[in-house]
């Protein structure tokens, strides 16, 4: 069995499973948010009764991120919704807009609050959720439906997945980041080619790559329409997670010569840095095809490009020099937001290059990573050609119809605020 | 599940995302609100872009503008139909809009889980493009029992993929009601 059967396995009771077995299994964490964390209240208390309590309250994670810093009336109701909720089931973890507990985008604040354990299983009314499975664990995204279901019984139905495989060899180039990477994937088998099948990703490029660069890898799978993305556990995974939280776990890896249904190789020294075009994450180009396109907004922020590490690319490239267009910085969240103050390139900190540099910076949320409402920040409104380290470019992801995406790396990226037309990373990073 | 479905159709391209099924900045609306949820009826695949909107012509609008309800009843799409986020508004979005079908190539996993799980619309699918052999506004009809799709428009008649595995969910009404027969939820 691959590390994803074998996780299912364990949390349906079974000694195997086999791909396309329809089973219940047991869940570890069930995360929501203010954009589904409502409607999936309201069908738990219509399913479960009005005063019924949730099936764990040690095993629910509430963490609002999307539509946070808006005068929306309806976005701030939900939000309400979401603390009343927590007051009264006396919830442990919920982070609430507006305290020190705050914390932003929700699967970035999994890893940091140490809920992503290896091993484990984790559902979440987030298609991102599949992030999670950078740590070795189990994890896809749901609706509110299903969401309720867990919420009063703690189960849920699967489909075992089959698994792909991909596998990176080599050592990842200065100028490539783990998002060019998994834009190769995506190009080559398309929006729809990893539906239903988990995406198992390994090789010496993925585990010289620091915790948060391969939640970039598992956060995409979903692109490519996978149930969920994976990464055995190594001793980095262990230490982050140990870094973070007592809990104990349990990790789980695939046999040798399990069967997938498919494996592919990459040789990282030959993948191009890389952009998706408008209007798909599989629309892909390497940069040199598509270098020199007039941009009017660079952004840099989300669940997959609003990391540290993706801020201290941005910085190398950005430092010292003005950007030609409007370029939003987004942390995903307070911790990162923090960290901008305290992490140095070669003597200033983040923070200061981003300032000298004339970017936006922004509070930690999901922001314009999904467009919302009208008043969200760098949400586009008209025909705005954006580069940005988000996930997706469908049409109106980011808010307006006109506007058009494309997907990249903070290399990329900041390379491209500089001139303000689509740039080589290389060319800025000599 | 109805034996027939039938009704007008509305026909959309290939990998329909849930942005174009119902864009984010809708979201905010209460799905269990009678006069709120309303809202998602109106902005039902409003995110379609405008030229692509009812085809082969464009322009036209799934729902009419200030409308709460459209009047397509089936919506006809190409492959990897519901791609993009989990948000389950959008099956939702399309019931509410009067829509009890999509016949699609074939969906994102979330999205059709969603549809069946919370017994919003019937997903199914098509065995051959239909995208090209349907207009929108043309009169359909699908036999669940059967799985084929007629249309009256112009006497095609198309066989639809069996629904599998999901049928049983489709039948409780939804996972519910699915679950209470598995003994995993008390009667």
């Amino acid at each position: 069995m691959t590390i994803t059967e074998k996780i299912l396995a364990r949390r349906a009771g079974r000694d195997r499973v086999a791909p396309g077995d329809n089973i219940w299994v047991d869940v570890d964490i069930l995360m929501t948010h203010d954009v589904c964390g409502p409607p999936t209240i309201d069908i738990f208390r219509r399913e479960f009764g009005a005063d019924a309590a949730p099936w764990d309250k040690e095993k629910l994670v509430i963490i609002p991120d999307h539509y946070i810093f808006t005068k929306n009336h309806h976005a701030n109701r939900n939000v309400e919704l979401l603390r009343a909720f927590a007051a009264e089931h006396d919830l442990p973890y919920y982070y609430d807009p507006g305290t020190p507990n705050y914390k932003g985008v929700c699967h970035m604040a999994l890893a940091e609050e140490g809920f992503n354990l290896p091993g484990s299983l984790l559902i979440g009314t987030d298609s991102h959720t599949c992030t999670s499975g950078a740590f070795g664990m189990f994890s896809t995204g749901v609706g509110n439906t299903d969401a309720a279901l867990i919420m009063g019984t703690g189960k849920i139905w699967l489909k075992v997945p089959e698994t792909m495989r991909f596998v990176f060899e080599g050592s990842l180039p200065p100028y490539l980041m783990a998002k060019d990477l998994i834009l190769q994937v995506i190009g080559d088998i398309g929006t729809d080619g990893g539906t239903y099948r988990a995406l198992e990703f390994d090789g010496e490029a993925v585990y010289d790559l620091p915790v948060h660069e391969r939640m970039t890898l598992t956060n995409m799978a979903i692109e490519a329409g996978g149930k969920n993305g994976i990464i055995p556990p190594d001793e980095k995974t262990f230490e982050y997670v140990r870094e973070r939280t007592d809990r104990a776990f349990e990790p789980v890896y695939g046999d040798p010569g399990a069967r997938c249904h498919s494996v592919r190789r990459y040789r990282v020294e030959e993948i191009e840095p890389l952009v998706a075009k408008p209007h798909s994450p599989d629309n892909r180009a390497t940069v040199s095809e598509v270098a020199g396109t007039r941009l009017d907004r660079a952004y840099v922020g989300s669940c997959t490009g609003g990391k540290l590490e993706d801020f201290v690319a941005a910085a190398n490239i950005l430092r010292g020099q003005e950007v030609a267009i409007d370029t939003y910085i987004v942390p995903a969240t307070t911790w990162i937001g923090e960290q901008l103050h305290s992490t140095r390139v070669e003597g200033d900190t983040l923070y200061e290059i981003f300032e000298r540099s004339g970017c936006k910076l922004g509070q930690a949320s999901c922001a314009a990573c999904l467009g919302g409402p009208s008043d969200t920040f760098g949400r586009t409104h008209g025909s705005e050609v954006v580069i940005s380290t988000t996930n997706r470019n469908f049409p109106g992801r980011m808010g307006s119809k006109q506007a058009s995406v494309y997907l990249a790396s903070p290399y990329t990226v900041a390379a491209s605020a500089l001139s303000g037309r689509i740039t080589d990373p290389r060319e800025a990073l000599v | 599940m109805k034996k027939i479905i039938a009704g007008a159709a509305y026909v959309v391209g290939d990998a329909i995302d849930t942005d174009q099924i119902i864009p984010a900045e809708h979201l905010v609306y209460s799905l269990s609100d009678a006069e709120e949820r309303r809202y998602y009826g109106r902005y039902a695949l409003s995110g379609v872009p405008q030229g692509q909107q009812g085809l082969p012509y464009g322009d036209r609008p799934f729902t009419a503008p200030n409308a709460f309800r459209s009047e397509y009843a089936i919506v006809v799409g190409g492959s990897n139909f519901g791609c993009g986020s989990s948000r389950e508004h959008a099956p939702f979005a399309l019931q509410e809009a009067g829509c009890a079908a999509v016949v699609a190539e074939s969906y994102a996993r979330i999205f059709y889980r969603n549809a069946v799980d919370g017994g919003f619309i019937v997903p199914f699918e098509s065995i051959e493009r239909l995208l090209e052999r349907v207009r929108t506004g043309d009169l359909l009809e699908i036999d669940t029992s059967l799985g084929k799709l007629s249309n009256r428009t112009t006497g095609e008649e198309f066989l639809l993929k069996p629904l599998g595995d999901v049928a049983d969910i489709l039948k409780a009404g939804n996972v519910f009601e699915f679950a209470r027969q598995a003994g995993f939820m008390p009667a």
